[in-house]
C-alpha cells in the first residue's frame, strides 16, 4: 500500500518534471486593471498548452520600471508610453483589451441610467463649480428627473491609478478649466471631495454618502450594481456604458495616429461611442536578450486574440475590434524579428 | 597569564568530566552576538541613508518649503508636506486622547478590580485585538464603522453645533460621510489600546503588593490607592507604554488610508477628510515616478524625524520624572 503510493508519487513527480522541461514560463508585470482577465486567460492557456504566465499586478509605473530593468518578459501599462520614449528604450507597444470608466452616483430616487451628464458638467462637479444637484446645467439635461438642492460630494481615487488617468484625461479634453486646473494624470490635486483607496474604496464611499458621485471601472460598477450615469459623447448623443458603446469608441478611433497605438480612446467620435473608454497596453523589447521569451509572450497574446474574447466579455472587459487585432499582428510581424530577420512569432493565426 | 594558570589549575584536578572553556568558542559567541546587534544598526543606517538619498532631490528642489507648503500637485511637480504632517500629528493625538484613558482603565481593572474568573478571558481578548492585521481595521472602519459613525455621530452632532462659535466649525461635518480625521483617530485608538493596556497591566502587576495592601490598610479607597500609590509608582513605565502606542499611531498606514478620506486639504473641522504621511505614501508609491517618488521618500524621512523627536521627548520626560 505504502509502496504503491510512493510509486505513484514518483510517477507524478516524473510527469511534472517532464512538463516543467517542455513548458515555457512567461513573466510579466504591471497594470492592475487588466489583471483579472490576464489571470483568466493564463489559466485556460495553461490548460491548453501547459505554458504558464506569471503576471504580477504591481501598477502601471511598476510595469514600466520592471520592463526597463529587464526583469520581466513584458510590461503592462494603462497609460501608453509616448513615441520618443518607446524609441529611446527600443520598446514595442500594443493594446490587448479595453475597458471603460463610468460615473457612479448615489441619489435617492434616481435609478441607474436615469441621470444624464455632459462632459463639461462632470468636470464642473469635480472642480467644485457645480455644487448642487438641482443646478440648472444638470437639470437642463435631465427633464423629468427629480433632483433636489442637495450638495454634491465628489469621490475620487486616492491612490495613483490608470483609472484616474483615463478619467482626468477625458475631463481635460472636455473642459478648459479642468485642463488648466487639476489636469490629467494618475493622481491629481482634487479641489474638493473625498478620496477612497481603490475601486472598492470609491464604491464604498459613494454607496455610503448620499448625493455623492464618483468614478470606477465599468466592470466594478456592473458587478456591484452601483447606479451609473449616461454621458453625452462627442457626437452629442447620450449613451450608456456597455460593451457595444465601448467597442464603438474603439472602432471610430484612428489607431495609427500615435506610435505604439498610444492613443486615448476618450472623447471619440461616433454616435454610439462611450466617451471614457481606454485600452490597456503591453510593452516588449524589440531586441530582447531573450527573444524566445518574447516569442512565448506573443504566442500567449495571439492565443488571447483568437480565443479570449468570450472570457473578456464575461469579466466585463471589451475585446479589441477585429481590424485592430490585425493591425497589432502586422506590427508583431514587422517590428519584432530575430537576428536572422525572421519574425519572432512565425505563424500568427 | 590568568588563563594559563586557570588551565593548569583545572588540569591539575582530574577534569575528564568537565573540560576547560575554550577561549576560541567564547570569542566566536561574542562576535556572533555583537554581529547580531551590529546588524540592527547597519540595517537602520541603511534605511535612513537610502531614504535621505531618495528624498534629497525633493529637499534640494523645495528646501524648507517642502515642510511648510501645503500644495501636493503631481501634475505640476509641486510638493509640500504640511497637510500630511498636520494630519499625522492630529490623528495620533486624537488616538492618544481616546486610547490612553481606556487603556489605563483596562489595566487598572484587570490588576485591581477584576474577579479572577474574568481576568483570563478579558486579557486574552485584548491580546487578540493586538494580533488583528491593520487592513482588517481599515476595512471594518470603512464598511462598518464609518456608516454608523456618520449616522449616529456626525449628523446629530453637526445639527447641534451648527451656527455655534468654535464648535460650529471644528465639529461640523459639511459632508457626513463617516470618514475623516476624527474617524482615523478613533480607529487608531482602537488599534493602540491593546498595546498600551497590556504593557500597562504588566507594569501595574509589578508594583509591590505590600504598598497596595498598606494603603488599603490605612483605609484608602480603591480610587485613592490607584491615584496616589499605583500610578505614581508605575508612572515612568506607563509613559513608556504610551509612547509605544504613539509610535504605532504615527506610523500606521493601511487602516488610516481607508478611513482618513485622503484629501490634501487643511480643514478646521475634525469631521473633514485629510491625509497622513503614511497614507500618502501608501496611496501614491505604486505609481510614483521622478520627483514624486523623491517627494514620497522625503515624506518618509520626515516621518522618521517626527517619530524620532517624539521618542526623544518621551525619554526627556521620563528622565525628568525619574529625577523628581
Amino acid at each position: 500500500m505504502k509502496f504503491k503510493s510512493i510509486a505513484a508519487l514518483a510517477g507524478f513527480a516524473a510527469v511534472s518534471c517532464s512538463l516543467a522541461v517542455s513548458a515555457a514560463e512567461i513573466t510579466g508585470a504591471g497594470a492592475t486593471f487588466p489583471f483579472p482577465i490576464y489571470a483568466r486567460w493564463a489559466e485556460t492557456y495553461n490548460k491548453e498548452t501547459q505554458n504558464r504566465l506569471n503576471y504580477q499586478s504591481i501598477g502601471s509605473s511598476g510595469g514600466i520600471r520592471q520592463i526597463r530593468a529587464k526583469t520581466v518578459d513584458f510590461g503592462a501599462t494603462d497609460a501608453p508610453l509616448k513615441g520618443e520614449e518607446l524609441q529611446k528604450d527600443g520598446l514595442v507597444q500594443f493594446p490587448v483589451v479595453m475597458g471603460g470608466v463610468v460615473p457612479v452616483y448615489n441619489i435617492q430616487g434616481v435609478a441607474t441610467g436615469q441621470l444624464k451628464l455632459t462632459g463639461e458638467v462632470l468636470a464642473d462637479i469635480f472642480n467644485g463649480r457645480i455644487t448642487k444637484w438641482n443646478d440648472a446645467k444638470i437639470a437642463g439635461a435631465n427633464p423629468g428627473v427629480k433632483l433636489t438642492d442637495a450638495t454634491i460630494t465628489p469621490v475620487y481615487r486616492s491612490d495613483g491609478s490608470g483609472t484616474t488617468s483615463v478619467f482626468t484625461t477625458y475631463l481635460s479634453q472636455v473642459s478648459e478649466s479642468w485642463k488648466s486646473g487639476p489636469g490629467a494624470g494618475a493622481s491629481v490635486q482634487w479641489p474638493i471631495g473625498q478620496g477612497g483607496k481603490g475601486n472598492e474604496g470609491v464604491a464604498a464611499l459613494v454607496q455610503q454618502v448620499p448625493n455623492s458621485i464618483g468614478y470606477v471601472e465599468y466592470a466594478y460598477a456592473k458587478q456591484n450594481n452601483i447606479p451609473v450615469s449616461q454621458l453625452q459623447n462627442k457626437a452629442g448623443k447620450f449613451v450608456s456604458p456597455e460593451a457595444k458603446t465601448f467597442q464603438a469608441a474603439a472602432a471610430g478611433a484612428d489607431w495609427k495616429s500615435a506610435p505604439g497605438y498610444g492613443i486615448s480612446l476618450t472623447n471619440q467620435t461616433g454616435d454610439e461611442a462611450w466617451p471614457i473608454t481606454a485600452p490597456t497596453f503591453i510593452l516588449v523589447y524589440k531586441n530582447s536578450d531573450k527573444p524566445e521569451q518574447v516569442t512565448e509572450a506573443l504566442k500567449f497574446f495571439d492565443w488571447a486574440f483568437n480565443k479570449g474574447d468570450q472570457a473578456a466579455l464575461d469579466l466585463d472587459y471589451v475585446p479589441l475590434p477585429a481590424q485592430v487585432k490585425t493591425m497589432v499582428r502586422s506590427t508583431w510581424q514587422n517590428e519584432l524579428k530575430d537576428k536572422a530577420g525572421q519574425p519572432l512569432l512565425k505563424n500568427p493565426s | 597569564m590568568v588563563a594559563v594558570s586557570q588551565q593548569q589549575l583545572v588540569m591539575s584536578m582530574d577534569t575528564s568530566i568537565r573540560r576547560a572553556p575554550k577561549s576560541s568558542s567564547d570569542t566566536l559567541f561574542r562576535l556572533a552576538s555583537f554581529g547580531s546587534a551590529l546588524l540592527v544598526l547597519i540595517v537602520l543606517a541603511g534605511i535612513i541613508g537610502s531614504m535621505i538619498w531618495g528624498g534629497l532631490p525633493a529637499f534640494r528642489e523645495f528646501g524648507l518649503g517642502f515642510i511648510t507648503s501645503s500644495v501636493w500637485d503631481v501634475q505640476r511637480d509641486q510638493y509640500g508636506a504640511w497637510v500630511a504632517i498636520v494630519g499625522t500629528l492630529t490623528t495620533a493625538f486624537i488616538a492618544l486622547l481616546i486610547g490612553v484613558p481606556i487603556s489605563l482603565g483596562i489595566a487598572i481593572f484587570l490588576t485591581q478590580l477584576c474577579p479572577p474568573w474574568l481576568k483570563r478571558p478579558v486579557a486574552t481578548t485584548i491580546e487578540l485585538l493586538a494580533a488583528v492585521p491593520s487592513i482588517i481595521y481599515g476595512m471594518w472602519g470603512l464598511f462598518v464603522f464609518a456608516p454608523l459613525f456618520a449616522k449616529f455621530v456626525q449628523i446629530p452632532v453637526s445639527q447641534i453645533v451648527e451656527g455655534l462659535p468654535i464648535f460650529g466649525t471644528i465639529l461640523y461635518a459639511r459632508v457626513p460621510s463617516g470618514v475623516g480625521i476624527l474617524t482615523a483617530g478613533i480607529i487608531l485608538a482602537i488599534m493602540i489600546i491593546p498595546f498600551i493596556a497590556s504593557v500597562a497591566r504588566d507594569i501595574l502587576d509589578q508594583v509591590p503588593p505590600i504598598l497596595r495592601e498598606s494603603a488599603y490598610g490605612i483605609g484608602c479607597t480603591t480610587w485613592e490607592v490607584v491615584r496616589h500609590v499605583l500610578l505614581p509608582q508605575a508612572g515612568v513605565s506607563i509613559i513608556g507604554a504610551i509612547m509605544l502606542g504613539l509610535g504605532r499611531a504615527l506610523g500606521e498606514t493601511m487602516a488610516v488610508t481607508f478611513v482618513v478620506g485622503n484629501a490634501n486639504r487643511l480643514s478646521a473641522s475634525f469631521f473633514d477628510p485629510g491625509s497622513t504621511i503614511a497614507s500618502r505614501i501608501a496611496n501614491e508609491f505604486n505609481e510614483a515616478i521622478g520627483l514624486q517618488l523623491n517627494a514620497l521618500m522625503a515624506l518618509g524621512c520626515i516621518l522618521f524625524l517626527v517619530t524620532f523627536l517624539v521618542l526623544v521627548l518621551a525619554r526627556l520626560l521620563i528622565a525628568r520624572v525619574k529625577v523628581n
